[in-house]
């Protein structure tokens, strides 16, 4: 029917999409950040708990399209039990993914990714909660956007 | 027959040839128009012709070439001056589009006439272009910013509700003539003369209208007007303003430099008069000569049988997708302009855009620039479908195919 955006909308993409994980406010948490895609106006909250280093628990809320809802969805089950360093180079590893198509390391079920990099608009919405990961993080208060994410 | 189906409307889309293409293996549908429409030939070649032929700086050479030049731009001036019927062609200023004539008025005008304490009345269906540049006065000056409120999904401004918005702090009334997020037309007449009887200065963006219907300032009975070439068959990066020259006389300048002065000192400089005044360093040439080629053509249609069949084309593609299962229709039910904004199911307009792409269709998916309204309704973004004159009942039926297929793709 869509064959050609079945690399974008990979099964796994739609089932996490339409039954988003871990979606709710983690109250309190440990850190949180908000993260905008300007182009759209989808906005998202993710929030973590941190033992020490570790990423105990992560979770968000928003709205936003298919792609950066997945991605919001799947990276909350990806950084649990991360710290706070493998996160960091997981983001660097879904970077290099959604804009190059194959990344130097192992993504695990993020590889669903891959075929972002052939629609460049939607970089944006692929990295978004990454972002916002990033951000929580860092401690930033500030709200992250996509605005300077190239394509 | 309405005297609109007398019009060849498939003849003419030769003349665009750029509608005559494969998308992702698929007829292309360009169902963008509100963003920006095609262009055709004739504009085109009116540009070739220039650069080929007349190419020179204006108002500044005495060669042959310069006054070639020159001579085509004030052509164009006074083409556009015809074109809505403005008292003179000394009311024309030649911009980037709306967005710089607004800019424009809310500098120069803005900060000759605004108080602290004052009110700019705009509405709740504004594009972001009729809001900034108001909130950034409103900064410089201390004034206020009210907002007259649209009436749910159907998205017509509350005209009962006017007259106690058009207070005495009032000073300017600027609103959109056909909104790019809604298709409602707003009743223009009425609403400068209301605006008018209390005298407030009024102000209509005419950047989703001039290309699509007959525009007469004097009819309307605005102050200013703003136009944008891009979306009525003319090049980017041309547009006009409109000012009644009572007020432009009045105007400080707009931007600094040549051209706009008529005596310069290291200390002090005099400014000629309306329209050089507010046009300073050299223009767009070629976009007014390419924007007078456009205003040819599509007077060489009428207007008035542009402004018929987008209203056919709108109410056809309205009755046409309320056909499908979860559709919300945003914007008037009737009477609406040559475009449809929706959201299907809890699609993300971003995935409906994306599909629709891949079937060749253009749609623009997002918050068209109407953020505000956008929260207003409740929504982050839409799906829009916009037609301009060169587009068919046909992709009307094949968006609604298409339509149908995405909502399977997404299993609901
Ligand atoms: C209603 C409306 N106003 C203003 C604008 C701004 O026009 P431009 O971007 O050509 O300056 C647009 C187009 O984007 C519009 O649709």
């Amino acid at each position: 029917m869509f064959d050609d955006v079945a690399d974008l909308y990979q099964q796994v993409i739609l089932d996490h999409c339409k039954h988003p994980r871990n979606f709710r406010e983690l109250t309190p948490c440990t850190c949180s950040a908000q993260g905008r895609n300007p182009l759209c106006g989808d906005q998202l909250k993710l929030f973590l708990n941190l033992d020490g280093d570790k990423i105990t628990e992560a979770a968000f809320v928003g709205s936003g399209c298919c792609i950066s809802k997945a991605s919001a969805s799947l990276l909350t089950d990806a950084v649990k039990g991360k710290t706070r360093n493998e996160a960091g180079a997981m983001f660097e590893l879904v970077r290099e993914l959604v804009t190059k198509g194959k990344a130097e390391g192992d993504v695990g079920k993020l590889a669903v990714f891959a075929g972002v990099h052939k629609f460049p608009a939607r970089v944006k919405c692929a990295i978004l909660s990454w972002h916002a990961l990033m951000a929580a993080l860092k401690g930033e208060g500030q709200p992250v956007s996509t605005e300077n994410e190239h394509n | 027959m309405n005297d609109s189906q007398k019009v060849d409307w498939s003849a003419l889309r030769k003349d665009f040839p750029i509608l005559n293409q494969q998308v992702h293996g698929q007829p292309l549908v360009y169902f963008d128009n509100a963003a920006t429409s095609q262009k055709p030939r004739q504009v085109v070649q009116a540009l070739v012709n220039y650069y080929e032929r007349d190419n020179a700086n204006v108002h500044r050479g005495l060669h042959e070439l310069s006054n070639r030049a020159t001579k085509a731009f004030e052509a164009a001036r006074e083409r556009a001056a015809k074109f809505i019927n403005a008292r003179q062609s000394d009311e024309i200023i030649w911009t980037r589009g709306t967005t710089e004539a607004i800019n424009l008025v809310a500098t120069a005008w803005g900060t000759k006439f605004i108080k602290a304490g004052d009110v700019i009345l705009l509405t709740e269906m504004e594009h972001h272009s009729n809001i900034v540049p108001w909130q950034l006065l409103a900064q410089r000056t201390g004034a206020k910013l009210a907002f007259l409120p649209i009436i749910g999904d159907i998205g017509l401004l509350d005209l009962a509700r006017l007259d106690e918005f058009l207070t005495d702090r009032v000073k300017l009334l600027s609103f959109v003539h056909i909104s790019n997020a809604l298709g409602t037309i707003n009743p223009v007449v009425e609403l400068c003369e209301r605006a008018r009887r209390k005298g407030i200065t009024t102000f209509v963006d005419a950047a989703q209208s001039a290309g699509h219907r007959p525009l007469d300032v004097q009819e309307i009975g605005c102050d200013f007007l703003a136009v944008s070439g891009h979306k009525m068959c003319g090049p980017t990066g041309i547009g006009f303003l409109y000012g009644r020259m009572e007020l432009l006389e009045q105007m400080p300048p707009y931007h600094g430099g040549g051209e706009m002065i008529l005596t310069a000192d290291y200390h002090k400089s005099t400014y000629k008069v309306p329209p050089h005044r507010f046009e300073a360093g050299t223009p767009d040439i070629s976009g007014p000569i390419g924007l007078h080629a456009a205003m040819d053509y599509l007077d060489a249609i009428g207007r008035d049988m542009i402004s018929e069949h987008d209203q056919q084309l709108g109410a056809y593609a309205y009755e046409k997708l309320m056909g499908l299962d979860k559709i919300r229709i945003f914007g008037p039910h009737v009477g609406r302009a040559g475009l449809v904004s929706f959201l299907l199911n809890d699609i993300h307009a971003h995935d409906v855009t994306e599909l629709a792409n891949q079937k060749g269709i253009a749609l623009r998916g997002g918050h068209h620039c109407t953020q505000p309204l956008m929260r207003k309704l409740g929504v982050e973004s839409t799906s829009r479908a916009s037609f301009y004159f060169y587009n068919t009942t046909a992709e009307i039926d094949r968006l609604f195919d298409v339509l149908k297929e995405i909502q399977k793709f997404f299993g609901s």
